[in-house]
């Protein structure tokens, strides 16, 4: 397998630096919040891993719907890909959401309906990669993950608009909260810079893993390949 | 209004978490990678005697 492209090379020290200078801007710029003090600086990377977790599951379908019309088993690595990876980046939005619902709700976990379709989203995903390992002919383990996938990103618009649509106590940061809504706060223009660029380093740190787990993919395939030969 | 001193500790455990978890991922990447060339090179050497 050859070695990184440039342009892989490129995105990887552009990762690191633009991570780095999210961290910067999250401690360094952004002011401290009058009601939650420090533990509101959460919310930058709990908002960007949400963002790129579901864009990932999103790019998994868009994958998915490929696989079925071209039957190009490349299309399954790259959903496989957006797959792993958003469910790492979701699995951060959970835990860290968690931590800081303890002190601003009292509890760590509550069953309200973001948390709740947030925790099917995660468990329907890994039940995904799960039942792939199960199925060992590669195209119809692509077939199936295909399906699965587009049928299961029906839960990104849901987990997405619950706290819009459903009366919850989770923050509604952009458009109007909930009534019962516990831990809202007004975002100033400096909260709102910082949100914004962490957003767009995320963005950038989600494409570079996931050109780095497209390639794991391929090595996998090319090994597959050979033990067929030998 | 949060204690200066609680809401610190849930800031820190909370960046903990995110940062353990991203590294965690990023050594597996690197750790599959590294195994999965390993044993590409010992079939392509087992072929080749074939």
């Amino acid at each position: 397998m050859k070695s990184q492209p440039f342009p892989l090379k490129i995105l990887n020290i552009l990762s690191i630096l633009l991570f780095l200078a999210a961290l910067a801007m999250v401690f360094l710029y952004a002011p401290l919040e009058v009601t939650m003090n420090y533990v509101q600086k959460i919310f930058y990377f709990h908002i960007a891993n949400a963002w790129v977790g579901m864009l990932g599951f999103l790019v998994a379908a868009v994958a998915g719907v490929l696989y079925l019309v071209h039957h190009d088993l490349k299309w399954d690595i790259i959903e496989l890909a957006a797959v792993e990876i958003s469910l790492v980046f979701f699995l951060i939005t959970i835990i860290s959401g968690s931590i800081w619902a303890r002190p601003t709700w009292g509890t760590y976990w509550t069953w309200e309906p973001r948390l709740t379709t947030a925790a099917i989203l995660e468990m329907v995903y890994i039940a995904c990669l799960l039942l792939r390992q199960g199925i060992d002919d590669p195209d119809r383990r692509a077939r199936f993950s295909a399906v699965y996938t587009l049928i299961g990103s029906i839960s990104v618009p849901i987990t997405f608009f619950s706290i819009r649509l459903f009366r919850t106590i989770h923050p509604v940061l952009i458009g109007a909260a909930s009534t019962s809504s516990q831990g809202s706060f007004d975002m100033t223009p400096k909260m709102l810079v910082t949100m914004l660029f962490v957003l767009g380093a995320f963005s950038v740190i989600f494409v570079t893993l996931f050109w780095h787990r497209i390639r794991l993919g391929q090595l996998i395939q090319l090994v597959e390949q050979q033990k067929l030969e030998e | 209004m949060l204690g200066y001193a609680i809401s610190l500790k849930y800031m820190l455990a909370g960046y903990a978490v995110i940062l353990t978890v991203l590294a965690v991922y990023i050594v597996s990447l690197f750790v599959r990678w590294q195994n999965l060339q390993r044993y590409l090179h010992t079939l392509e050497e087992i072929n080749k005697k074939d």
